[in-house]
């Protein structure tokens, strides 16, 4: 039987043999791996790119104290990013599947409609959920915009969600159940980071305190944003940490998933704090393209 | 005579596009065709699967008629001299159609002129110039681009393209790819490419590849396996809008069945037909007293199950989802609808009006004054506030959070779990109806006063915010929350006014505003739920329109009786007397005069005024009991003395104070007559037609 870590190295080395870059994780809280720069700021602009990489993804208001099986705060994602999408990029997809022992002449494969958006990344796309015997295995995205900017060249995202194909490999019912390896199960490894989390998340997270660390986030990467606006000459342009900007910006939407696990969002402060998350996101996505073809019209 | 087959490749197209993308693919072709010319007689069809859209024409004519055209020159006059020798004029015209001087003719009109034949054009040309074209203008709800910026829109990427006219391809560009004659199987169960010839041997090798191109045939397939697979004595839960979407979600569709654990039945059976119907897509099985079993229907986009392997996936997935629910609903469980009427402080109803708790204060206090409005003994009236203060309490719950789709319901269930008692749950568990134009209203008075105080305050909060709706922009659905107000009061009969309604939601300045819109909505009811002919619609609404329920009465009667010869010609008196009173009214002739009896003139006018007193004093009592038909026969009964009235008398004669007194006579009968509708309005019916 594969285990869990045997899927994740098969997908790779698939993914590798097609072409892509295999990076591993981005060091920020995120809570998808389509928050990472290696998608949010590789999507941008006209240059080609292929990449994958697992993104653990943080979801406060997901956690259940590790009491129910199928939700977790923390879930694995495994992200790849296909740049322009290639013809054959569903049959690319398909084959993966088979890379993993799943034959799909013998299950129900459907790809049904479903649309991604991100208020807060300024992003959406069309596609479909990947069903598999009817579990949502895959979400499948034609991105058509990010932070608020039509796409020059479409990407396919493909979003593995790990646990979930782990579990259904395995024929476990619980994600808890998984073999991580021959040895430990899933609950061995992360059981611990559920239950301490969800706790933190809906119980012990100091609200004042991370409104303030929000504010002081949102603050270190407007104060950035105006500052690049200012630079004019073109070496200070092209060393701008506009990547420390973009982390700034994802604090700032981590921070506030956490907020509103902790129930310290009103309904009505929503749709405000979304905004400002987005404002950011836009800010930088704005100036990253403009620094990108900076960079390009120096190089020619 | 030609036959065309295109077929569009796609990626999966949403299952709930595809009927629309048929019939909008096949109106475009044949508008396409009558545009080229090319319309006579051809037989067009378009099936589709998800990831294939095919259209086959028919007897397509091979090419465009020949047409002739005829240009005009100059005159013959200037065109040629005395001798019959062609002028510069002639020379110019021949010269610019490019034909010697001599092949022009003379008109009729004396004007020189050219027949030119033109050549239809072959209708391959033809459609390869315009299929592309064609395909990219059906229309979709959402549309993507897939190449770069600016590049062609379609639903999905279309990744192959067959257009083949009499089995040669037809060459042409389909947004980057280039028609051919290869199409593909299904994704897993067929190959491809596969080389086509025409339409026969294309059906040939789609059938050979696990793809059925026929969507009547995938649903048959569907419901004869299910039937074939279910246990004796039970039967699928019917839903023909899940099966047009596994129609649409497959091209060789499979029936499955799979089984739960019988404990699940103790969940509400709201929940768990959520859960199986719209997130898993799975049919319902019910046994022979229509009760819910541990069953259901899957239907796989494969071949089959024969090791039983895509059954248990299913199983464990609805496992999870049920296992889920029953987590909510113990959960829940925890605080009452009750202890989470101050959660709702939390949960924003729309930013200026506040929370819900905000809006649940509004909807008791609509409730309250409906009460009194409708006359509702103390018991009815505290089961609605009852309902009313815990109604929207189970947008706190983690089972609506999960089943949004089930707010209300899963209030009413939770209510009866924690004791309410039934009038009060079932009122909180309909006061969202009715939902569309022909869903039921709430079953009890309570859950009517329940439903009309949520959708009132809402509509008098919205307009007076001046977030009035047009026919276009309607993002709050204040309009049906507004026809949901008239189905409430009229198909349950609730004798309150427009005004009343108005005044309980509270619209501030823009009263009149919610007073028209409502009126417009019993309009509508009237002649689409109602079935009443426009006049008769506008006929009972002159008489009075206060009263929704009444003006239902009135027009019930009104369509009973209209078609009696004796109110065909009433209506026509009628129309006589509103003229004689209106010239009168120009012609200022008209003043506030009582009834002088004395000036009546004997014989028909005084028999008139005498069968009058009588017959408004039954009307009068009719009335009362609401017998609108009695009264509109009362009315009937004055035909022979009207038109007595009419042959003997002249209303404006010279005497101008029997003139006066005349009109007064008239213009007092219009409106004794007039309480139940304007007779005027009804039109003759000449043709003698049924109507309402």
């Amino acid at each position: 039987m594969l285990t869990f870590q045997d899927i994740v190295m098969r997908l790779k080395v698939y993914w590798a043999r097609q072409g892509c870059i295999v990076q591993e994780p981005f060091d920020c809280e995120v809570g998808a791996g389509t928050m990472c720069p290696e998608t949010f700021l590789r999507v941008l602009g006209p240059d080609p790119y292929r990449v994958a990489y697992v993104q653990p993804s943080r979801r406060p208001a997901d956690g259940r104290y590790g009491e129910n099986p199928n939700r977790l705060y923390k879930h694995m994602q495994l992200q790849v990013i296909l740049k322009p999408a290639p013809e054959d990029v569903v049959e690319l997809y398909l084959k993966s599947l088979e890379e993993i022992g799943i034959d799909l002449s013998r299950h129900d494969c459907k790809l049904e409609e479903d649309n991604w958006e991100s208020p807060t990344l300024g992003a959406w796309g069309v596609g479909w959920q990947v069903m598999l015997d009817g579990l949502e295995i895959t979400q499948f995205t034609y991105f058509q915009q990010c932070g608020g900017l039509d796409l020059d060249v479409v990407p396919a995202e493909l979003t593995y969600g790990l646990e979930r194909l782990a579990a259904f490999i395995q024929n476990v019912d619980s994600i808890y159940e998984i073999r991580w390896n021959d040895r430990w199960t899933y609950a061995d490894v992360r059981l611990a980071d559920e239950e301490q989390y969800s706790t933190y998340n809906f119980e012990e997270a100091d609200v004042e305190f991370v409104w303030k660390e929000f504010d002081l986030h949102e603050a270190e990467c407007r104060r950035l944003l105006g500052r690049y606006g200012d630079s004019s000459d073109p070496v200070d342009r092209r060393r701008f940490p506009l990547l420390a900007a973009f982390d700034q910006t994802l604090k700032c939407s981590h921070l506030f998933n956490t907020l509103q696990a902790r129930g310290a969002i009103s309904v009505t402060e929503r749709a405000q704090v979304i905004q400002r998350v987005r404002n950011l996101a836009v800010g930088v996505a704005t100036a990253w393209v403009h620094q990108q073809r900076a960079a390009r019209d120096e190089a020619a | 005579m030609s036959d065309l087959l295109l077929e569009v490749g796609t990626e999966e197209i949403p299952a709930r596009m595809i009927s629309g993308a048929r019939r909008d693919l096949k109106r475009r072709f044949i508008d396409c065709l009558r545009d080229l010319g090319l319309e006579g007689g051809a037989r067009v069809s378009v099936e589709a699967t998800p990831r294939r859209l095919a259209l086959f024409a028919d007897g397509l004519p091979r090419k465009q008629e020949d047409r002739v055209v005829t240009l005009r020159g100059p005159s013959r006059k200037v065109g040629f001299d005395a001798d019959g020798n062609p002028t510069r004029a002639a020379l110019g015209f021949a010269r610019k159609a490019g034909v010697p001087v001599g092949e022009l003719e003379s008109g009729a009109d004396g004007r020189l002129m050219l027949r030119r034949r033109i050549a239809g054009r072959g209708t391959g040309g033809l459609l390869a110039e315009r299929l592309a074209q064609v395909v990219l203008a059906v229309r979709f709800p959402r549309s993507m681009y897939w190449e770069g910026k600016g590049s062609p829109r379609f639903i999905r990427p279309i990744r192959w393209v067959v257009a083949l006219l009499d089995g040669e391809v037809l060459p042409f560009e389909l947004a980057g790819v280039v028609s051919g004659h290869s199409t593909w199987g299904h994704r897993r169960l067929g190959s491809g490419p596969l080389a086509v010839s025409g339409a026969e041997s294309y059906r040939r090798a789609l059938g050979d590849n696990a793809v059925i191109l026929s969507s009547e045939e995938r649903s048959r397939k569907i419901l004869c396996e299910a039937e074939a697979i279910l246990p004796a004595g039970c039967r699928l839960r019917k839903n023909s809008r899940l099966l047009e979407t596994l129609v649409n979600e497959t091209e060789f569709p499979t029936a499955i069945l799979g089984s739960f654990d019988p404990g699940y039945l103790s969940l509400p059976e709201e929940v768990l037909e959520t859960v199986m119907l719209v997130h898993q897509k799975y049919f319902a099985v019910e046994d022979g007293s229509g009760a819910m079993t541990n069953r259901f229907v899957a239907v796989a986009n494969s071949g089959g199950d024969a090791t039983g392997e895509i059954q248990r996936g299913h199983e464990r997935v609805l496992r999870a989802r049920f296992n889920d629910a029953r987590f909510f609903w113990d959960f829940d469980q925890r605080s009452t609808l009750l202890e989470r009427v101050e959660d709702l402080k939390a949960v924003t109803f729309q930013a200026a009006l506040g929370s819900y708790w905000d809006k649940t204060e509004s909807n008791l206090e609509a409730a309250r004054a409906l009460a009194i409005a409708l006359g509702l003994n103390t018991e009815v009236a505290e089961r609605a506030q009852r309902a009313v203060r815990l109604a929207k309490c189970d947008l706190t719950t983690e089972m609506v959070g999960e089943f949004p789709e089930l707010q209300g319901k899963i209030g009413g269930l939770y209510a009866t779990a924690q004791g309410e008692g039934g009038h009060v749950a079932h009122a909180i568990y309909d006061h969202y109806l009715p939902l569309g134009a022909a869903g039921p209203v709430p079953r009890s008075t309570a859950g009517c006063v329940a439903s009309l105080a949520d959708k009132l305050s809402t509509l008098g909060g919205m307009f007076g915010l001046g977030l009035i709706p047009t026919s276009s922009k309607d993002p709050l659905a204040l309009r049906r929350a507004a026809f949901g107000v008239i189905r409430i009061v009229v198909e349950s009969a609730m004798p309150v006014s427009l005004n009343r309604l108005v005044e309980i939601s509270r619209a501030g300045k823009h009263e009149t505003h919610l007073h028209s819109y409502l009126l417009e909505r019993l309009r509508h009811w009237l002649q689409t739920r109602g079935g009443f002919s426009a006049d008769v619609v506008q006929a009972v609404l002159a008489a009075s329109d206060a009263v929704p329920v009444d003006v239902l009465s009135r027009a019930r009667a009104l369509a009973a009786v209209r078609t009696t010869p004796d109110f065909e010609s009433l209506a026509v008196s009628f129309k006589r007397i509103r003229n004689i009173l209106e010239h009168a009214e120009v012609a200022g002739s008209i003043g506030a005069h009582e009834l002088d009896t004395d000036l009546l003139e004997q014989g028909a006018e005084a028999e008139l005024h005498a069968a009058l007193q009588s017959v408004a004093i039954r009307i009068a009592e009719h009335n009362a009991r609401q017998d609108y038909e009695a009264s509109l026969r009362e009315i009937a009964v004055l035909r022979p003395a009207l038109d007595r009235y009419f042959d003997d008398v002249l209303v404006m004669t010279d005497d101008e104070a029997v003139r006066r007194n005349r009109l007064a006579f008239l213009a007092g009968l219009l409106v004794k007559l007039s309480t139940i509708a304007d007779f005027a309005i009804i039109a003759p019916d000449p043709a003698g037609k049924k109507r309402r």
